[in-house]
C-alpha cells in the first residue's frame, strides 16, 4: 500500500523541537518540595542504627516505616524493597527520602545522616544462582555419541547504561480527586499504578498515572520508576504536599538498573563430515542483588540463544545469579543481545576451526519457515533472511571487501550479523497474561481519539499508532490524534516494551479501526473499544519452555566496517548497511529513525561503552567517562526494509525497537577481528582489551 | 548581593543573584525558561547549550557572572528567527528529533556552526556537533537536517 511509503509529521514534533514539552523537570507546582535519597554506601550488612540530623523545620525523613502497604516494589518477580529497612544487598540501595523545599538543604542532610551497619561479606562473583532453566531439544545424547570432535568458546558480554539524555524522574502529588496522581519520566503508567497502590495499600483505582513528555527510555524506565514512583507516593501520603525528585546524572548513572553482565560457554559437537550435531550452551547473567523481572530477561537470552539458527540437537542451561550489585533489569534486547553476540561469534570460530567459509556455515543452518525452533515450536510465517542477506551484501560490496581486507597489514575490516527478533511478550503472554485493550473515540466532529497506554519517548508511536487508525479508516492523517498515556483515561493495552506496540497494540488499533468503519455515523460520537485475541496456533509451557516462544520474528542484517589504528588500537567506524523484514513498515522516517539509532547503541555495546565495576560501585560517574557514541563516532549509515507482511500485524508489520540493536555487537566485534587478526571473545572490544588480545596472542 | 547584567533573547536583563550560580538555572528557575535542559551537568551532553554572543555554550558550566555585558539566546527567543524555522523544518523532514530532550540543544549548536560556517562539509557538522550527545537517532538524521538547512537557508546565514 503506497500511502504507508510515506510519512506523516510526527505529532509531537513541534513541541519538542521548540523546546515546549514538557519533560518531568519542567514541572513546577505550588507549595512543591523536592526528594533526594539516602543510600547504602557498603554492598552488604546489617542496619543496626540510623542517626539522623536535627530537621529544619518543613523538612521529612522517609523511610520504611512510612509505607502503609507492603514494602516491595510490584516487578515480575517482588524482591525489591521500595526502602531498605533492616538489611542492605548493594552500594546504593534506598534506605530513606529527605524531603524538603530546598535542594541544597537536602544536600546537606544526606551528609550528615549517619548510617550505623553490621558489614558482612558481599558476593561478587557468579556463584549464587537465583534463576536457573533448561531446556533440550532433539536427542542430545545421539549428538554427543556421534561427535569426531567438540568446539568449545566462552564469550563474555559486559554492563551496558541505558544513558537516555533526560535522567530519571517523577513527581507526585494528591490531585483535586483525592487520587495519588503520579507523572514522570516512563514507559509503563500501569506498571506504576499497580506498584504504587502496592506500596500505598489501596486500589489501583486510587492512583492515576500520566506520561509528560519522556526524554529516551531503552528499557531504563520499564521497572526503575515503579521503585521510584512508590518511594514518592509514600512521602506524599504522609505530607501531603506535591514532591518531586529528579536524578543527577551521577546518581542515574551509579544507582539505576541496566544491561546483564553475561557469561556464555558454546561447545558444538561436530561429526564426521564437518557438520554440527549439536550445540551445548551455558548462559550465565549476573542479576544484581533483587531478581526484578531478571527471569524473564533469561528466557528470551536463552531462546535466542541459537540466534537466526536452527541446529538438530540442544543442551541448554541458563542461570541468573545473585550479586551485591546494583540490579540489573530491561535494556533493549532484554537478554537477546547478549547471546546473539555469542552465537554469530561462535559460528564464525567454528568455521574457520574447520577450514569453511563462514557465510556458508551459516547459510547451511540458516532458519526456514516449518523449521523447528530452539524451543521446538515452529517457525509458522515465511522467512526472507536469504533475501537480505543478498541486499546487504550488494549494498555493502560484502564479498569483495571482505577478501580484500583479509590481506595482512590492511588494518581494515568487516563484519556482518544475521539476527532474529521475536516480538511481543514471550509465548502465550500477550493473550494469557496481558490482554491489552486499546480505545478509539469518534467525537461529534468526526476526530478520532485514539487511546491506548503505549507511552512514546521518542519511538514515535502516538504517530504510527494514529496512522494506522486514520489509514484503515481511510482518514487523512490529521482527522486522528493519540493522546499521552494516562492510566485514567487510557485502557491498560500492556507496557511499553518487548517490541510489541506496532505489532501487538497496532494491531489492535487496525482491528478496532475496521469495527469503527462498520459502525461509522457522521456527526455523532462513537466508541469502541477492542481486545487482543492471538494467534490460536501459539502454544507455550513456561516450566518446561518448550514451544512457540513468540508470535512472530522480525530479522535483520548488519555489515560493519571499521578502520584500526595498528599505533593507538583505536577503532573507527567507516560506514554501516543494514536490512530488515519488519514485515511492513508503518512510518518510513520513523522506521529509519529506529534503525540508525538501534545500531547505534549496539555499536556502542560492541566496542566503546564499558562500565568499570569494583567492591560493587561503578567506576563510571557520568557521561564523560561511560562514553556513548557522539557524532564523530557515529558512521553514515545506509538501511533497506524488505516487505514480508505478518498477517496478525497492523497492514502486516511487525516489531522492531530491539531487533535494531541485537546484530551491531556482533557485526562490529566481527569487523574488528578481520581488523586486527585476533579473535574477539568480548565486548567492549575497547582499545585496552584489543591490546590485550594482540598482546596475549603473541605470547 | 551584586546585580548581573546581560541581554537574554533581545532583552536587557538585570538579577539580583548569586554571580556563581549556573547559568542553567538562572534561565530554567529564575527565567522558566525550560527549554533549556539539564542532561549531565558537567558539559558532556549539550542539552543546555544556549547562544552567546552567537556561539553556542554549555549553560551548565557557565557562572552567572561571565555573562555581565553579554547577549545569551535560548530556544525560547531563537524559535522566533527565520533561521530557526528552517532549521526546525529540515529536522521535521528527516526525523531529526525523536524524544525530544536533546533538540532544543541540538538547534542551537546548529545554529552556531551555519551562522560562522553557512555550507559546512558533513565531516564539520559531525566536528562542530560532537558536543550534543542524542542517544535515539544515531545522529545521521541530524547531520542531514543541517544539510538541508544550509542548502534551503543559503543567505540566511
Amino acid at each position: 500500500m503506497e500511502f504507508y511509503k510515506s510519512s506523516t509529521p510526527k505529532i509531537d514534533f513541534p513541541e519538542k523541537i521548540r523546546g515546549e514539552a514538557k519533560f518531568t523537570d519542567d514541572f513546577e507546582l505550588p507549595g512543591m518540595l523536592y526528594a533526594e535519597t539516602v543510600r547504602s554506601t557498603i554492598a552488604k550488612g546489617k542496619i543496626k542504627e540510623i542517626k539522623l540530623p536535627e530537621l529544619p523545620k518543613g523538612y521529612y525523613w522517609i523511610s520504611a516505616k512510612d509505607i502503609p502497604g507492603e514494602n516491595v516494589v510490584n516487578i515480575i518477580f517482588s524482591d525489591w524493597p521500595i526502602f531498605a529497612d533492616k538489611e542492605v544487598h548493594y552500594v546504593g540501595e534506598s534506605i530513606g527520602l529527605f524531603v524538603g523545599e530546598n535542594k541544597e538543604v537536602l544536600h546537606k542532610l544526606c551528609r550528615q545522616i549517619s548510617v550505623i551497619y553490621e558489614e558482612e561479606k558481599p558476593v561478587f562473583d557468579l556463584v549464587n544462582s537465583y534463576i536457573h532453566k533448561e531446556f533440550t531439544k532433539g536427542d542430545f545424547s545421539k549428538a554427543e555419541k556421534n561427535a569426531v570432535k567438540t568446539i568449545k568458546e566462552t564469550y563474555e558480554t559486559g554492563y551496558q547504561e541505558q544513558a537516555y539524555i533526560e535522567p530519571q524522574g517523577i513527581l507526585c502529588y494528591i490531585d483535586e480527586d483525592d487520587k495519588f496522581y503520579l507523572t514522570g519520566s516512563m514507559q509503563c503508567p500501569f506498571y506504576i499504578r499497580k506498584a504504587v497502590a502496592r506500596a500505598l495499600g489501596i486500589a489501583p483505582e486510587k492512583v492515576r498515572v500520566k506520561q509528560p513528555a519522556v526524554g529516551g527510555a531503552f528499557g531504563g524506565k520499564e521497572h526503575y520508576p515503579s521503585l521510584t514512583g512508590s518511594q514518592l507516593a509514600v512521602a506524599v501520603n504522609k505530607i501531603h504536599r506535591p514532591v518531586k525528585m529528579c536524578y543527577e546524572r551521577f546518581e542515574d548513572i551509579a544507582y539505576t538498573t541496566k544491561r546483564h553482565p553475561s557469561v556464555s560457554t558454546y561447545e558444538a559437537f561436530i561429526g564426521k563430515n564437518n557438520e554440527i550435531l549439536g550445540l551445548r550452551i551455558r548462559v550465565k547473567l549476573n542479576g544484581g542483588a533483587y531478581k526484578g523481572c531478571s527471569g524473564v530477561v533469561l528466557s528470551r537470552a536463552l531462546i535466542a540463544s541459537c540466534n537466526a539458527y536452527v541446529f538438530e540437537n540442544l543442551d541448554v542451561v541458563g542461570d541468573v545469579y545473585c550479586t551485591n550489585t546494583v540490579p540489573t533489569a530491561a535494556f533493549r534486547g532484554f537478554g537477546s543481545p547478549q547471546t546473539i553476540f555469542a552465537m554469530e561469534m561462535f559460528i564464525h570460530h567454528v568455521a574457520k576451526e574447520l577450514g569453511v567459509d563462514p557465510l556458508q556455515l551459516r547459510m547451511k543452518y540458516l532458519a526456514k519457515q516449518g523449521d523447528i525452533t530452539t524451543n521446538s515450536g515452529k517457525f509458522h510465517d515465511p522467512i526472507i533472511l536469504p533475501q537480505l542477506l543478498d541486499k546487504a551484501m550488494e549494498m555493502s560490496d560484502y564479498k569483495r571487501k571482505v577478501v580484500e581486507y583479509a590481506k595482512p597489514g590492511s588494518n581494515k575490516g568487516i563484519g556482518m550479523s544475521l539476527f532474529l527478533h521475536g516480538c511481543g511478550f514471550t509465548g502465550s503472554g500477550e493473550s494469557t497474561i496481558i490482554n491489552g485493550k486499546v480505545k478509539l473515540v469518534k467525537d461529534e466532529n468526526d476526530h478520532v481519539h485514539v487511546y491506548a497506554s503505549s507511552a512514546d519517548f521518542g519511538q514515535g508511536n502516538r504517530t504510527t499508532l494514529a496512522r494506522i487508525v486514520s489509514n484503515t479508516l481511510g482518514l487523512p492523517a490529521e482527522q486522528c490524534t493519540m493522546e499521552a498515556a494516562d492510566t485514567d483515561h487510557t485502557p491498560d493495552s500492556g507496557p511499553t516494551a518487548a517490541s510489541r506496540t506496532i505489532i501487538i497494540v497496532g494491531f489492535l488499533m487496525e482491528k478496532g479501526a475496521k469495527q469503527l468503519k462498520k459502525i461509522w455515523k457522521s456527526g455523532v460520537r462513537q466508541e469502541h473499544v477492542e481486545g487482543y485475541v492471538g494467534p490460536s496456533y501459539i502454544h507455550w509451557d513456561e516450566d518446561t519452555m518448550q514451544g512457540d516462544a513468540y508470535p512472530s520474528y522480525s530479522w535483520g542484517v548488519n555489515v560493519v566496517e571499521v578502520s584500526f589504528d595498528p599505533v593507538t588500537y583505536q577503532i573507527k567506524v567507516d560506514h554501516c548497511w543494514s536490512t530488515y523484514d519488519v514485515g511492513r513498515v508503518v512510518d518510513e522516517r520513523i522506521a529509519v529513525g529506529q534503525a540508525d539509532g538501534g545500531l547505534l547503541q549496539g555499536l556502542g555495546y560492541g566496542y566503546l561503552e564499558h562500565m568499570g565495576i569494583k567492591d560493587g560501585k561503578f567506576r563510571n560517574r557520568s557521561l564523560t567517562d561511560y562514553i556513548i557514541p557522539t557524532f564523530e563516532d557515529a558512521p553514515p549509515m545506509e538501511t533497506a526494509f524488505i516487505d514480508n507482511p505478518f498477517i496478525y500485524g497492523a497492514n502486516g508489520a511487525k516489531g522492531m525497537g530491539e531487533l535494531t540493536l541485537v546484530g551491531g555487537a556482533p557485526a562490529i566485534a566481527l569487523a574488528i577481528e578481520q581488523a586486527i587478526g585476533h579473535k574477539v571473545n568480548k565486548i567492549p572490544a575497547t582499545p585496552e582489551y584489543i591490546m590485550e588480545v594482540i598482546n596475549n596472542d603473541k605470547r | 548581593m551584586t546585580s548581573v547584567k546581560f541581554k537574554l533573547n533581545g532583552k536587557d536583563v538585570a538579577v539580583e543573584l548569586d554571580p556563581s550560580m549556573r547559568l542553567i538555572d538562572v534561565l530554567r528557575d529564575h527565567f522558566s525558561l525550560k527549554g533549556v535542559k539539564e542532561g549531565c551537568g558537567e558539559g558532556s551532553c549539550g542539552a543546555c547549550v544556549v547562544l552567546m554572543d552567537g556561539y553556542s555554550v554549555n549553560s551548565c558550566l557557565l557562572p552567572l557572572a561571565n555573562v555581565e555585558g553579554h547577549e545569551i539566546v535560548t530556544i525560547e527567543g531563537f524559535k522566533e528567527t527565520k533561521q530557526f524555522d528552517v532549521l526546525q523544518k529540515a529536522f521535521a523532514e528527516v526525523g531529526g528529533s525523536q524524544c525530544g530532550f536533546c533538540s532544543p540543544g541540538m538547534i542551537i549548536a546548529a545554529q552556531s556552526l551555519l551562522s560562522h560556517n553557512p555550507h559546512p562539509t558533513e565531516e564539520e557538522i559531525r566536528a562542530h556537533m560532537s558536543g550534543n550527545l542524542c542517544r535515539c537517532t544515531g545522529y545521521q538524521a541530524i547531520v542531514q537536517a543541517v544539510e538541508i538547512a544550509s542548502k534551503k537557508g543559503a543567505g540566511l546565514w
